[in-house]
């Protein structure tokens, strides 16, 4: 997976499979802190399930061994110096949640949103989907089932429909976000730590 | 298309859309229109079907054509993904394999729109014989 928006869809199809009627998909940036959330009404897992989900040959399916979605999302987020976790009940439900420490040199850029999210929306017609942005005070709500109810029951996979989805979507990204998930620096302190060890490491080669 | 910034302007657009005579027909009746599905389990993600169901859309939009695009889980041919699933109104869903977002265009004029034939469509699965 080389970006945030990749883990969205694929944790969101995890959901779906699981038979949700509702996702709940939550992006929260507090100072360097990015929060993902996907919470679904599924059928769930019990606790040694949950526990086996992170593990990369586990998996539902019976076509193939692997299954690699929750494992790549616990492995880069703690690649980016945050963490994963996972939540579930049986019949009540799955919540996935992954911190990314965006100021981390490892940390996946955060990818194009906005067609992930009108993806998600509009090509998902089995469950509502209900997107919760929020940044520094701002925050913003979006239902599908609103977005249903604007469009007059016209399919919303339609390629016009999804198109005005899709900038109705990015508006609502901009107005929480503005360009902060456009660009993750890493901080100072990641930096002058690199570029010292950098350093010693060439020293080292050199002298050798 | 112009700038959409609320639910407003989104009900203003199914204004637009509804004075289209053959939307307004099959509305109701979405199963008329084509359905493409676009595998997207972690599989077809990371061989890069979000770009393919982006490039459907986009294609389709500047065609003009309605169709239903949505997204799947995993339909069991990993290694053939991308996968699309291809259903034309009243026909049989046909699976597409390999499909990059290059062979769009090509999926949709011949086949969508003419009913033809293309290369990479994947056959089914053999059904193993019954035991005796």
């Amino acid at each position: 997976m080389t970006d945030i928006a990749f883990h969205i869809t694929d944790i969101a199809e995890n959901s779906l499979r699981a038979g949700a009627g509702n996702i709940a998909v939550g992006l929260a940036l507090e100072g360097t802190r990015l929060l993902l959330s996907v919470a679904d009404d599924g059928c769930g897992m019990d606790r040694e399930t949950a526990a086996r989900a992170v593990h990369p040959f586990c998996t539902s399916r019976t076509s193939r061994r692997v299954g690699l979605g929750l494992p790549f999302l616990f492995q880069n987020a703690a690649l980016s110096g945050g963490s994963a976790a996972l939540r579930s009940a049986p019949g009540r439900g799955t919540t996935v949640t992954a911190r990314f420490m965006t100021d981390h040199p490892d940390c996946l850029p955060a990818g194009d949103l906005a067609e992930t999210l009108m993806q998600l929306v509009t090509g998902t017609p089995a469950a509502n989907i209900v997107l919760r942005l929020a940044c520094d005070g701002r925050s913003s709500v979006l239902r599908s089932a609103d977005l249903t109810d604007a469009l007059g029951g016209l399919p919303l996979g339609l390629p016009e429909t999804a198109t005005a989805i899709r900038n109705l979507i990015a508006h609502q990204l901009d107005s929480v976000f503005g360009d902060r998930l456009r660009t993750f620096r890493p901080s100072p302190f990641f930096l002058t730590t690199f570029c010292y060890f950098s350093g010693e490491m060439l020293c080292y080669s050199h002298n050798k | 298309m112009a700038k959409v910034t609320s639910l407003d302007e989104l009900r203003k657009i199914r204004e637009r859309l509804l004075s289209d005579m053959k939307i307004r027909e099959n509305s109701n009746h979405p199963e008329d229109l084509p359905q493409i599905k676009v595998s997207m389990g972690t599989c077809g993600i990371a061989a890069g079907a979000k770009e393919v169901m982006s490039r459907f859309i986009a294609e389709l939009d500047v065609r003009g054509t309605e169709a239903v695009v949505t997204q799947t889980g995993c339909m069991g041919r990993c290694d053939a993904e991308p996968t699309v699933e291809i259903t034309l109104p009243g026909g049989e869903p046909v699976l597409f394999g390999d499909v990059t977002p290059d062979r769009v265009p090509e999926i949709i004029d011949r086949y969508i729109l003419r009913g033809e034939p293309v290369e990479g469509i994947l056959p089914n699965r053999p059904q193993t014989a019954m035991p005796l």
